[in-house]
């Protein structure tokens, strides 16, 4: 078995176990990486040199020290939008190139002292704005399961980078989907936590209220091995819970006793044929274990769309005013103060990242801010309210991740709307803070189709359960093959 | 003044809180230091970085509010003031919009001792400060550049927004002056207009007689970042004759903000309100809202020193009138002094006479403030001490006193090293006067004659040979005891 192929998990015991080096694994990764790279475009920023000093660094440490490392020797990838002091961080922004953050991500840190590898850092849409990745000021990544099509986004290059095999875990953010709708798209598993269970420091703000970091990996095991590395409360993040993170149970799900609730707002007629069909099948499993599956009502959902892209906006126009090419980054010249900005933010800014900037800035503009983000607010609280009362008679929620399969490059890039409406399924996890997961439920003309479940807050223990379950249901079991590979 | 108007002042005042840290992260808040090296990656805005609320400035402000009488809210939050400017890193300043700390507060107006009127605090809020940019040319736009030093930018304040309650500029002087004079007691701020770390912004604006509207609706003029409590003072002055003569002369009354010159003390126009900002407030998502508990507000309430208005009332019923009681309590160091002199030495009396008459002269003389005064309260103690055993006069005294502010030596030590420790031997001071009357037959007869001046010019012959060090009432009685014996002869 080749270290690609491994799981995290194995990976790690294999470390502490020294039937492998880190080094060992690192080279082999760092080679398929290389070969595959030109195909998939995953990666922003690869450092294998460092890589390998890194993994020479844990195969010199003890075995005790090893030991004591959850994922010693695992290579990682990280979005882009996450600090890295011995790399370039862009949030594949022009307005950020060659950035070098005097600090790193508190993520990245918790990564580095369990022992992982930070291999590259991975494209993304601009400031995490995007679903297709095709917002990158640098690169398209290609979907590794047709590469033709897009890997979703916004952390397309992590999903891509863990479907391609390139890394067996990496770390995406989540918004308003980033993380589950390329889960889906790339048919891996994808994870995003309840609102202040990871710290957001050193994360770049895209929307501060919704966003949060989460894992990406092949399997549920190693999505909570990684989702167990990074949660937990931080003093630097002033919204991170002061809560123990219930270590992930490994005990079996009991189908029987679950109630699965099935949102029947979700079940609209935008709904592709594909997708609602393996929901169905999905549902006729579940029953055959024994779960009952109960309609639920989420009223406002017709509301959430409208909801996020006000809020989202709003907070990422004040987020990103601080791009102003005084202390860091891009500048422009310009005759005065005032020219230098405008050209600065008019250079160094993509299309779709002005795009939100103006909707944001016009939904908190005088005579604008009660119509718009005041009654955004108050529809949030109703659609967390959605599912407190939802989560009193369900114990998780299943919905489909994505309306379709994974687009083709341009395909809804030139429709800002159309390709907001996608995020339908995913933004209401972030509005209500709860945890969300997407896992994959097979394949429809050789496409990843996933499946989201979602949890209430804190509920993340219980949703690794379910999905470990699930993956055991209707396990994937192939992998794309790439660069002629079978 | 006119009679057509009355005149309507509201004062804006930011105080820099002196914590350990800035209001978001663990760089030093103190003034002074090279540009840019109190600085990190969340004061310096860089991306991805996250606020965390310094909890010593939280309790900073809640004793400022409570001392100004403030409602302290439970809850409150904090919001975003979003601008594009070089000094502010994020381009948003974390400030308090819509839910301040506190609310309705009093600062009284004191004249001769007296509390006058009462200005409402309209309320009291939290947010970081800016940096200070350094324009290399005289203004931004036409600087050839600004060298942008953020030590300052993330430094806590708060901002004290009173009721438009002053009318008049002596009012507005006398409502800073008691504001700073309440805040001085807590030790939360170094209060130096002319250093920045307290600031203050005037809304002057004049409402004739006739005038039905609202005062929001008055257009307003406000004066920024003037440097000191008197030239706050002249801008308003020269700002309520400014806009009386445009009334006068029939013409509006522009909504703006000016500047002062404080070479001409004049104002001028910096900018009109038209052309504001809109600040696009909005809730600021990376910090929860500022819970306090009504027993963590009630601690910080028992842990207040007593309030200017109490401590003089004290000074007062020690037998300190009314006025003295104004100039000590203004000064927090020279209460102080005064409260420690009085320690050492029971006649508060003597002690207030003394500290503001001629150590006042002293610290005047030498340009010192209560702060570093160079003869301790103890001292000052011991010098009283010398007079009233009668050692030396009160004239001698205050030559002492001189020396030992010039010296720092102890009372004692100057006694000795000048010599001049007082003669009160009855026999010394006898021998002495029976040789100035044997010295001055005819100045005697004179004397005796009933010319009553001539006794003066005995008692300073007497002063004369004894270096002046002879206890003049002795010398008075000894005198007028040796010529009756003399009239007998
Ligand atoms: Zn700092």
């Amino acid at each position: 078995m080749r270290a690609y192929d491994m799981t995290a998990t194995e990976i790690s015991q294999r470390v502490h176990r020294k039937e492998m080096s880190a080094t060992e694994c690192v080279r082999e990764v760092a080679d398929r990486i290389t070969a595959l790279e030109p195909l998939v475009g995953a990666f922003l920023h690869l450092d294998v040199q460092g890589a390998l000093n890194q993994a020479r660094a844990i195969d010199a440490l003890s075995d005790d020290e090893r030991q004591q490392m959850p994922l010693a020797g695992v290579p990682v990838a990280v979005k882009d939008n996450m600090t890295t002091m011995d790399m370039p961080t862009t949030a594949a922004s022009k307005i950020l190139e060659g950035f070098m953050a005097p600090y790193n991500a508190t993520v990245v840190n918790r990564l580095k002292a369990a022992g992982a590898i930070i291999v590259g850092k991975t494209n993304m849409d601009e400031f995490a704005m995007g679903s297709s990745t095709e917002h990158s000021a640098y690169q398209l990544t290609h979907n590794p399961w047709d590469l033709s099509r897009v890997p979703g986004g916004s952390s397309g290059g992590s999903a891509a980078a863990v479907a391609a095999r390139m890394v067996p875990i990496a770390l995406g953010s989540d918004t308003g989907g980033s993380i589950r709708q390329p889960a889906s798209y790339c048919g891996v598993t994808g994870l995003k936590p309840s609102y202040g269970r990871v710290s957001r420091y050193g994360l770049i703000a895209y929307a501060s209220s919704l966003d949060q970091i989460g894992p990406l990996a092949r399997s549920v095991d190693d999505v909570a091995l990684l989702y167990d590395i990074i949660a937990g409360y931080d003093p630097l993040d002033a919204t991170s819970i002061r809560a123990e993170t219930a270590r992930v149970s490994e005990g079996p799900v009991d189908w029987k006793g679950l109630r699965v609730g099935v949102p029947k707002e979700y079940l609209s007629a935008d709904l592709g044929g594909v997708v609602a069909q393996r929901l169905q099948d999905v549902i006729t499993q579940l029953e055959a274990q024994g779960a009952s599956v109960l309609e639920v009502s989420l009223p406002h959902t017709a509301y959430a769309i409208a909801t996020y892209y006000l809020i989202a906006p709003a907070e990422a126009s004040s987020n990103l005013s601080r791009f102003d090419g005084v202390r860091y980054g891009y500048r422009a010249s310009g005759a005065d103060l005032l020219e230098m900005y405008e050209n600065t933010r008019a250079q160094g800014f993509g299309p779709e990242v002005k795009r939100r900037i103006l909707l944001g800035t016009h939904a908190l503009s005088a005579g604008y801010y009660d119509a718009y983000y005041l009654k955004a607010q108050k529809v949030r609280t109703l659609i967390r309210q959605d599912f407190e009362q939802a989560f009193a008679l369900v114990d998780v929620i299943l919905t489909p991740t994505t309306p379709d399969v994974a687009f083709r490059f341009g395909e809804k890039s030139s429709d800002p709307l159309q390709m907001y409406l996608s995020d339908v399924y995913t933004v209401t996890a972030n509005l209500a803070g709860i945890p969300a997961i997407s896992t994959p439920a097979g394949l429809a003309d050789g496409l990843p189709v996933g499946i989201q479940w979602l949890g209430p807050v804190m509920g993340e223990d219980r949703l690794l359960q379910v999905a470990r379950g699930f993956e055991e249901l209707w396990p994937s079991s192939t992998w794309p093959g790439l660069g002629g590979e079978a | 003044m006119n009679s057509g108007y009355d005149v309507i002042i509201g004062l804006e005042v930011h105080v820099e809180l002196k914590t350990q840290s800035k209001l978001f992260c663990s760089c030093s808040a103190s003034f002074g230091a090279e540009p840019n090296t109190h600085t990190c990656p969340v004061c310096l805005g860089m991306p991805g970085v996250l606020p965390v609320l310094n909890e010593e400035a939280v309790a900073y402000a809640v004793k400022a509010a409570l001392a100004l009488r403030c409602t302290v809210h439970p809850f409150s939050k904090f919001d975003r003031k979003q601008y594009f400017y070089p000094d502010l890193p994020k381009a948003y300043q974390i400030s308090q919009y819509d839910q301040p700390l506190a609310e309705y507060g009093a600062v009284p107006i004191i004249v001769d001792g007296h509390v006058v009127k009462e200005v409402t605090v309209r309320r009291i809020h939290m947010e970081e400060d800016a940096g200070k940019l350094n324009h290399l040319g005289i203004r931004l736009g036409d600087a050839k550049g600004s060298l942008v030093d953020l030590n300052r930018a993330g430094v806590p304040l708060i901002e004290i927004v009173s009721e438009p309650d002053m009318r008049s500029a002596d009012e507005a002087r006398l409502y800073l002056t008691e504001l700073r004079n309440v805040l001085s007691y807590l030790d939360i701020s170094d209060l130096r207009m002319e250093e920045g770390s307290m600031r203050c912004d005037a809304n002057v604006s004049l409402r004739p007689h006739d005038y039905v509207g609202s005062l929001e609706d008055l257009p307003r003029v406000e004066i920024k970042n003037v440097n000191s409590i008197r030239n706050v003072q002249r801008g308003i002055e020269y700002e309520v004759a400014r806009q009386a003569e445009l009334l006068a002369r029939g013409e509006r009354i522009v909504k703006e903000t000016r500047g002062f010159d404080d070479q001409n003390g004049r104002t001028y126009s910096q900018r009109s309100k038209e052309e504001a900002n809109d600040y696009r407030y909005f809730p600021e998502p990376d910090l929860p809202p500022l819970v306090l508990t009504q027993e963590a507000i009630e601690r910080v309430a028992r842990s207040l020193p007593p309030a200017p208005t109490v401590l003089r009332e004290e000074l007062q019923q020690a037998g300190v009138t009314a006025k003295e009681a104004e100039i000590i309590v203004g000064d927090r160091a020279l209460w102080e002094y005064w409260r420690e002199a009085t320690t050492h030495y029971e006649d508060k009396r003597q002690v207030t006479n003394w500290i503001l008459s001629d150590l006042s002269r002293l610290l005047n003389a030498h340009g010192d403030t209560w702060l570093t005064p160079r003869v301790t309260p103890a001292a000052l103690a011991d010098l009283l001490r010398l007079i009233a055993n009668g050692t030396l006069s009160g004239r001698m005294a205050k030559e002492v006193l001189d020396r030992m502010y010039e010296s720092g030596a102890t009372a004692a030590q100057t006694v000795e090293a000048m010599g001049v420790s007082q003669i009160t031997d009855h026999g010394a001071i006898q021998a002495v006067v029976q040789q100035v009357v044997a010295d001055n037959p005819h100045v005697v007869q004179d004397y005796l004659n009933g010319k009553e001046k001539a006794l003066g010019f005995l008692v300073g012959q007497v002063m004369k040979q004894t270096k002046g060090q002879a206890k003049p009432d002795m010398v008075n009685a000894i005198l007028k005891g040796v010529i009756a014996d003399y009239a007998k002869t």
